[in-house]
């Protein structure tokens, strides 16, 4: 129990965060797959895998020559960005101030752009399919990469935080593949929201961790930042709702 | 360097979107820090200033998203 209590947020927050990125960058995929076939979009994707893989192995291990304040102060913060970011987006989405992403929107848009380049520059097609491919994969994969250093550096969770990310990137893998469709009907909103709780939390752990900020409870005060953070922004979700259907009617 | 520019923009854009948000959290961050080392004794205020900072400056920008639709 108090094991899970030590791991659960960092894999759970990982698992969530990558789920949404691992759809969004599936999106891409298939629309590549679906205007020029699995040639450039799987060569686009696994290119992306390796540029990835070698942007970790090249600065992971710089990261351990960062004074562990340091790194946990820079880390908090661009956590708090980051979260704070995803959670005030989903709240307006879920209370109808912005639209909501729509994954068969999105599949539509690169599928149009992609038919739009063959009909003026069909020689080079592959080749920027390939690299439509590649770059969703690379910049997905580097927020999941982000998120999963944030959540488990300086606490040894690299290995579980990891092993949530990969779950949910071969999740959707699979799913996508097998229904070869863009994963439309995930709550991707709620998943954000979510997600953004609990980036938010853990940026206000490490922010203060990096400040020398003695939390009670140590790593249980996470759990409840996170419950904060979800009255905060439930709350605000509530009044925006109510606010949005008052100017409606 | 189309492809170096957009993955740059994209760099930023994961961590600022409303710059006015970005900014709020920066400014609670630092009045924390300065909290710290004016009153080294009593590192819990600084813990509360960065905690609850960070949920005004939410509850504050979503009540003005709302109020500029």
């Amino acid at each position: 129990m108090e094991n899970w209590l030590h791991v659960g947020p960092a894999t759970t927050a990982a698992f969530l965060a990558s789920l949404v990125e691992a759809v969004e960058a599936l999106t891409i995929v298939l629309a590549v797959a679906t205007v020029r076939g699995w040639r450039p979009a799987g060569l686009g994707a696994i290119g992306g895998l390796i540029v990835l893989a070698l942007i970790v192995a090249g600065l992971g291990p710089l990261l351990d020559l960062i004074p562990l304040h340091l790194l946990q102060l820079a880390i908090g913060v661009l956590l708090l960005l980051f979260g704070m970011r995803w959670l005030r987006k989903a709240a307006l989405r879920a209370a109808g101030i912005i639209p909501l992403h729509d994954e068969a929107a999105a599949f539509a848009t690169e599928t149009a752009e992609l038919r739009e380049q063959a009909s003026r520059q069909a020689a080079r097609l592959d080749w920027l399919a390939g690299l439509a491919s590649f770059k969703a994969v690379l910049l997905e994969g580097l927020e999941v990469v982000f998120i999963v250093i944030a959540v488990s550096a300086g606490r040894g969770l690299l290995v579980a935080a990891s092993a949530g990310a990969l779950a949910a990137c071969l999740l959707v893998a699979g799913i996508g593949f097998a229904v070869h469709r863009p994963l439309a009907r995930v709550p991707e909103n709620t998943l954000k929201f979510a997600v953004g709780v609990m980036l938010s939390a853990f940026g206000v752990f490490w922010t203060g961790e990096g400040l020398g900020v003695p939390w009670p409870g140590a790593d249980l005060a996470i759990v409840a930042f996170a419950a904060l953070f979800l009255m905060a922004g439930l709350g605000a979700l509530t009044l925006a709702r109510r606010a949005s259907v008052e100017v409606v009617s | 360097m189309n492809m170096l520019t957009a993955v740059a923009r994209e760099l930023i854009g994961l961590f600022v979107d409303d710059g006015s948000l970005a900014l709020a959290i920066l400014a609670v961050v630092m009045l924390a820090a300065v909290a710290v080392a004016l009153l080294p004794d009593v590192p819990l205020l600084a813990g509360a200033i960065l905690l609850f900072g960070c949920l005004g400056v939410l509850l504050a920008n979503l009540a003005t998203a709302v109020r500029r639709r």
